[in-house]
């Protein structure tokens, strides 16, 4: 989750961790991008684009939270293709993908990195 | 041989030379076909009437093969080898297959040319266009084809008599006792049957029979028995039989080598057979021998069994036999008679009537030692549990035996579909499906109702391990017996699971992330991310004032407005954000949670019943709203939709529904298991002249009974269908109370009822569930900016990002 080595980058703090409810997403709008952020079973933050590749509409942060094998998913609300948390990989379409964004927890906040 | 030429093009002929091709021939095939269509199945012919398309009906292409449809072969020329047609074609051939088929028999009674035959799809559109006017049909001759086309005449909406010569229904399947119960099927449903007369004449508008009966009919379908069409046989000298039927010997051949002939156009060992099964084994015969083979045919399987109008009859090995065991419920409508050899060893064959377990279970063993007592298998069932010989026969149609079933197993077939593809059982009328599945099972083979990766149970499974134990959350579950964080297939379902047993609010907890963004933000999300918003309107009755409050909340939020298909009004095009103030509105209106995005409880449509309408004879509206409010914020499997209409005429559309109700002089008729949609399907009578108390206890239990044992996703009508034992076994359970679970079926509706809140009101009233109604967590206020409009028609309509925009595929 945390992507410290990667060179400097802008953090944008977003919300409490505590606004976040395990297993479901939330929107952000982080510097004018729509970013969905979710909140995994284990405690871990991920955040991808809000916007859906297939329908152009921007609610994968309203999608099912889930894991296909060990990788944590979200399915899309509108037509249920499942990305992947970690990588932004349509699993059902590997030719699909959306954009990923580091996250970080800093004093109970959450920040997105950009 | 290279050049074949096949008259006629039915089941037979396509059979045949499907057949001739995947054995490699590569000579030049030309199809003479008389009707203006490709082969179709003419089994499934009836299935037209009901909606399927001629492309399901028709048999795939055959690739390479000359056809020539709407082409009568007039002529053959057996000197000079030509076939000429009734336009004048003339095609020469090496070999000539004749694949005829056979017509159906019209008596020579006065006035018969009026009438209709039931045979191909031109006659179903005739017979179609003549019900549209008229009120009632008769059906000359009451054997397997004539039940059929019956059923068909009574599905066309025509008040429907049957006339058979013998004394009883279905002679050649059933004995006396058999018909007796059968008949008491066939009047319940409605049909009226006269055994043991015959037709005088045919008038215009009535049928006289010959005890000197009448029935005013307009319309009149024969179906009292086939002759082969073996007229170009005869024309050109060939042998043909005293009844009819071209002289054939086992290869097929007749007595000039150049010419076959096949299917029901064929007189084989004195016989000629009506059904596909054997019709096709000799096509195959005939292709062997054709290629240089000695395959022979040497008759075949009789058997028969048929589901019409819901009842089942079947037909397996001999009709007698020196013993018979006979286990006969009158009042169940179920008759059951096995023959068995004298020494009492021996199964010879069996007549089934309402109940046609036996004959997937026993019709393998006919010939052979019986592998229990007769009694037993008649009575306990016993028989599901039976090893089959090898060399028994599964599927009749196209002949396949347990043993190459089993071959096809352990070569890893390891699904039905699997089975399909490459025995070719279960293909054609689908009677031994059941028995696939068994084989399957038998050999290990576990057939997967895993519900998703992360559960391998069913969801009727889980649905008992949720009650059994008292489950109440989703980490709970998947811990005691999945894996992993499950999915947007296993998450929704054990939500709905939940809801249905413990009833508590869609967001309470934990619950609140296993919903479908639908129920999470309870309304329905579109396609450009704003949602609908439904109110209940229950039984479509609705005040002016609160008309005149939906109107106004539309207004002041700028909602596009549309009554729907279901008695009631949606808002269109509200942000995530402005729920909560639309509801607030709406809930203080006295308004509820419509759950249109809910797998719930919809609508219950009413027409206006006899409140108002002159022909009303109950109070519709009453029922439709009672029934609503009763059944409101139901969690189920699917969505449920009802309607009542307050007399036959049925404006309330209530045989689409999950449950409908018409009412009736005496009480109300309930029928269950209907669907709109995809796959429509009108809904069956479980209980007629009911009155209202006990109609709802009926409908507590079939929506509990649904709840607990359907698969997701699964509408009513589907379930209905799978059901081992169908509508029947339904009615023993719910009706009858067979199960003995009723009265905890009425206590879980009880309590469903009882600790019903509106999670509308709910919501607005709960700060903490109130939070996630924003666009972004870190900009309350903000709406989402990329959700834009424009007008047509003076409302709103979503503008949408085009996707190549997105850089990304459709
Ligand atoms: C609004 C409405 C169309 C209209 O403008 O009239 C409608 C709209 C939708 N229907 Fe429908 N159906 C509507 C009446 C019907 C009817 C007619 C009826 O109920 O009398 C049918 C056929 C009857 C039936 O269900 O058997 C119908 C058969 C479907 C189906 C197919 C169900 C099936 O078994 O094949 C779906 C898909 C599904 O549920 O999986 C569906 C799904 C949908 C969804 C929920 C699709 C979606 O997921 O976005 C639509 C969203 C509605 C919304 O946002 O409010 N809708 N839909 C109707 C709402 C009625 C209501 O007041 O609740
Ligand atoms: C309503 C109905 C339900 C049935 N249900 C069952 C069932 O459940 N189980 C079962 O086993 N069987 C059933 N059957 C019987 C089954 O359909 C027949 O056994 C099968 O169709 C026989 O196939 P066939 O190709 O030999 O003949 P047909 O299907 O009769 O095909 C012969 C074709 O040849 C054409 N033809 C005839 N003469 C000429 C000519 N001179 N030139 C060009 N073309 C010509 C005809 O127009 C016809 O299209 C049912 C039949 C009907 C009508
Ligand atoms: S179903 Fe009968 S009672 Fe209801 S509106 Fe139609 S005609 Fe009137
Ligand atoms: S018995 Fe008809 S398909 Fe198998």
């Amino acid at each position: 989750m945390t992507v410290a080595e990667l060179p400097a980058r802008v953090w944008v703090a977003v919300c409490a961790y505590t606004a976040l409810l395990p297993e479901r997403g939330a929107c952000a709008l982080v510097e004018g991008h729509q970013v969905a952020l979710f909140r995994t079973f284990d405690g871990d933050v991920h955040a991808i684009a809000n916007l859906d590749p297939f329908t152009g509409a921007n609610v994968l942060s309203r999608g099912i939270v889930g894991s296909r094998g060990e990788e944590p998913t979200v399915a899309s609300p509108m037509h249920k293709q499942v990305f992947s948390l970690v990588t932004g990989e349509c699993l059902d379409d590997p030719s699909v993908s959306v954009a990923t964004y580091p996250t970080r927890v800093t004093d109970g906040r959450v920040e997105v990195g950009l | 041989m290279n050049r074949l030429v096949v008259v006629g093009y039915g089941p037979t002929a396509h059979r045949l030379v499907e057949t001739l091709l995947s054995r490699g021939f590569d000579g030049h095939v030309t199809v003479f076909g008389e009707e203006p269509l490709p082969a179709y199945d003419r089994v499934a012919l009836t299935s037209y009437l009901q909606g399927v398309t001629l492309e399901e009906l028709e048999y795939p292409e055959l690739p390479g093969v000359v056809t020539r449809l709407s082409s009568r072969v007039t002529g053959i020329d057996r000197a000079a080898k030509v076939v000429t047609t009734e336009d004048g074609h003339a095609e020469p051939y090496d070999t000539l297959v004749l694949a005829t088929g056979s017509a159906p028999f019209v008596p020579p009674v006065p006035g018969a040319s009026g009438a209709f035959v039931y045979r191909t799809i031109d006659d179903l559109e005739r017979i179609r266009q003549a019900a549209s006017g008229a009120a009632r049909g008769v059906v000359v001759g009451g054997g397997l084809l004539g039940l059929e086309a019956a059923d068909a005449l009574r599905g066309l909406g025509l008040d429907t008599h049957i006339v058979e010569l013998s004394p009883w229904l279905m002679p050649r399947q059933v004995d006396e006792g058999g018909g007796s119960v059968l008949k008491g099927h066939i009047s319940n449903l409605g049909l009226s049957v006269h055994a043991g007369v015959s037709l005088a004449s045919i008038e215009p508008d009535r049928v006289v029979l010959s005890d000197g009966g009448v029935i005013d009919a307009s319309v009149v379908v024969f179906s009292a028995g086939i002759k082969p069409r073996d007229e170009l046989a005869r024309d050109c000298g060939l042998e043909v039989g005293a009844r009819g039927g071209i002289v054939v010997d086992e290869g097929m051949r007749t007595a000039d080598p150049s010419i076959y002939a096949v299917g029901e156009c064929a007189l084989v060992g004195g016989m000629v057979y009506g059904l596909v099964g054997p019709c096709f084994t000799q096509a195959e015969v005939a292709v062997d021998r054709m290629l240089g083979g000695s395959a022979a045919f040497h008759g075949a399987d009789m058997s028969a069994k048929l589901k019409l109008l819901g009842v089942e009859v079947a037909q397996f090995g001999a009709m007698e036999g020196a013993l018979d065991v006979t286990y006969m419920d009158p009042v169940g409508g179920v008759y059951k008679k096995l023959f068995i050899s004298d020494d009492a060893r021996t199964l010879l064959g069996g007549i089934c009537v309402g109940d046609a377990a036996p004959y997937t279970t026993l019709k393998p063993f006919v010939g052979k030692p019986l592998p229990a007592s007769p009694s037993d298998l008649l009575f306990t069932g016993s028989a599901a549990a039976l090893d089959l010989p090898d060399d028994a026969q599964v599927c009749s149609c196209n002949n396949v035996t347990a043993g190459a079933v089993r071959e096809a197993i352990c070569d890893g077939v390891c699904d039905v579909p699997g089975l399909k593809a490459c025995t070719r059982a279960g293909t054609t009328c689908g009677s031994c499906v059941p028995m696939l599945k068994q084989l399957l099972e038998k050999s290990g083979v576990e057939l997967s109702k895993a519900l998703c990766e992360h559960f391998d149970h069913s969801r009727a499974e889980l649905f008992d391990i949720v009650r059994v134990r008292g489950v109440t959350t989703f980490s709970e579950l998947i811990a005691m017996c999945g894996r992993g964080r499950g999915c947007d297939i296993c998450k929704p379902a054990v939500a709905s699971i939940l809801a249905s047993l413990h009833n508590g609010h869609v967001l309470d907890g934990e619950r609140a992330a296993l919903q479908d963004t639908n129920d999470h933000f309870l309304a329905n999300i579109q396609k450009n991310g704003t949602y609908s918003v439904v109110p209940r309107v229950p039984g479509g009755e609705i005040t002016p004032e609160k008309l005149i409050v939906v109107g106004e909340v539309a207004r002041d939020f700028g909602l596009y407005t549309k009554i729907t298909g279901g008695q009631r009004i949606d808002l269109f095009g509200a942000r995530v954000e402005q729920l909560p103030q639309i509801w607030k509105r709406l809930v203080d209106a006295g308004f509820e949670s419509g759950h249109a995005y809910g797998k719930a409880l919809r609508t219950v449509k009413s027409c206006v019943g006899s409140t108002w309408c002159r022909y009303g004879v109950q109070d519709s509206v009453g029922l439709a709203i009672a029934l609503e409010l009763r059944y409101r914020g139901l969690r189920s499997p699917h969505k449920l939709k009802s309607a009542v209409s307050g007399c036959a005429r049925e404006c309330a559309e209530a045989r689409s529904k999950d449950f409908g109700i018409i009412a009736t002089e005496q009480g109300w008729n309930l029928y269950v298991g209907g669907n709109g949609g995809f796959k429509p399907r009108h809904a069956d009578l479980l209980v007629s002249d009911v009155p209202t108390d006990e109609l709802i206890r009926i409908i507590d239990r079939f929506l509990m009974f649904y709840i607990r044992t359907a698969d997701r996703l699964q509408r009513t009508a589907a379930w209905v269908e799978s059901l081992d034992g169908g509508l029947d076994y339904l009615r023993s359970v719910i009706v009858d109370d067979s199960l003995g679970i009723c009265a905890s079926l009425e206590e879980q509706m009880e309590r469903h009822v009882a600790t019903y809140v509106d999670e509308w009101r709910a919501t607005i009233e709960d700060p903490d569930k109130l939070s996630r109604f924003v666009s972004f967590v870190n900009a309350p206020g903000v709406p989402d900016p990329s959700i834009v409009f424009e007008t047509e028609r003076d409302q709103i309509k979503p503008v949408l990002i085009p996707l190549d925009r997105l850089g990304s595929p459709a």
